[in-house]
């Protein structure tokens, strides 16, 4: 092939490259954008005064408990509430990369892969890894995947099966433990969970004031 | 941009990098040290593990201003006993193949050496399944390390 073909041809190709470059980009960049930017979630929480009009005072507890569970079942709280050994992650709650396990205390197998190995003190979204400083999985007893609402509400209420708190204890905990409002500020990439942590231990609170009935499933 | 200190392998380091840079590039480009590995970036490979004051950490995932004044042990400042013992059992077993990830393997398998001295395979499988190797030379990597630990004993 004489070099001016070679040219020609070789300006070709590199036109038809650049034209599916241009037209490929926007989305590669828009997927990469979504897992470097924070997320909102669209879905907001029923204020309490929204069922002051239910009368029935256990009914009232079992909807506020209801609108809580929308939290409480968000995959940011359920990742780290297994019901095996190994915690799960991401929005599909996939089993967690690499294998860890609880191991004592909840922080990782011993001379394993601790939590502190990967998750720090705080987000670090610049490899996509969240953090807290009480980063670490919940009890075998505190498990919540693979149960229903009404039992998740029955297990948080029974001391032998929530660390030991009562009612008051427990609606704190919701309230204003750092690591539960992690899950409002879960780092980029990651839906927070639904409303805020302030609304949240309101529902908990409100709940609790109206007896702590549980939905039955 | 920011100055940072940062006590690697016994020795003072200056750097001057933003506070978000990874630890693992203040080691390779402020240090100058090069056998800590990038592979993923998102601590998914095990590549780039030293040690934060004696525990495992991925130098990739971690921003180097939560350094502080920890000290951070890299594969060149290796010198523990597990340590020994098991770039030891690697050179007898001819445990690399390319060789990439090694630095991170060995970090890994030290750590856990000098938690359990007397790892079984499960316990291997726990500590050592964050460290990828696309050679696959995880047969070898175990027999190596049931080789340093009994190299250990007594």
């Amino acid at each position: 092939m004489s070099a001016p073909k070679r040219t020609l041809l070789a300006l070709v190709a590199g036109s038809i490259a650049t034209s599916l470059l241009a037209f490929a980009e926007p989305h590669f960049r828009s997927v990469a954008d979504a897992a470097s930017e924070p997320m909102t979630n669209p879905q907001a929480l029923k204020p309490v005064s929204e069922f002051g009009n239910i009368k029935d005072q256990n009914d009232r507890a079992v909807a506020l408990f209801q609108e809580a569970g929308r939290v409480i079942q968000s995959p940011r709280c359920m990742n780290c509430h297994p019901a095996t050994e190994r915690p799960t992650q991401t929005d599909k709650m996939l089993p967690h990369q690499p294998l860890v396990i609880r191991g004592e205390g909840g922080v990782g197998a011993a001379g394993g892969l601790v939590c502190s190995t990967c998750h720090r003190e705080t987000n670090f979204d610049a490899a996509g890894v969240p953090g807290n400083p009480k980063w670490s999985l919940a009890p075998s007893e505190m498990a919540w995947q693979e149960k229903s609402l009404g039992q998740i509400c029955v297990q948080i209420k029974d001391k032998q099966r929530n660390g030991g708190k009562d009612i008051a204890e427990l609606v704190k905990h919701m309230a204003e433990d750092e690591l539960v409002g992690w899950g409002w500020n879960p780092g980029a990439g990651r839906m927070p969970a639904p409303g805020t942590q302030k609304q949240f231990g309101e529902l908990i609170k409100a709940w609790a004031d109206a007896g702590a009935a549980c939905p039955k499933s | 941009m920011a100055a940072f200190t940062l006590k690697i392998n016994g020795q003072n380091h200056s750097v001057d990098v933003d506070p978000d840079t990874p630890l693992l590039w203040a080691i390779r480009d402020g240090a100058g040290l090069m056998g800590t590995k990038y592979g993923c970036g998102v601590a998914q490979c095990g590549a780039c593990t030293v040690y934060l004051d004696g525990q495992t950490v991925r130098s990739c995932a971690l921003p180097v201003s939560a350094v502080g004044k920890s000290e951070v042990i890299t594969i060149e400042g290796l010198d523990s006993k597990e340590g020994k013992a098991v770039q030891t059992a690697w050179v007898a077993l001819d445990v690399p193949q390319c060789g990439y990830c090694q630095s991170g393997q060995i970090m890994s398998a030290a750590a856990l050496l000098g938690i359990n001295p007397q790892p079984t395979d499960r316990d291997i499988d726990l500590a050592m399944n964050g460290n990828i190797c696309r050679c696959a030379t995880y047969v070898r990597i175990r027999a190596a390390i049931h080789g340093a630990a009994k190299s250990l004993e007594g």
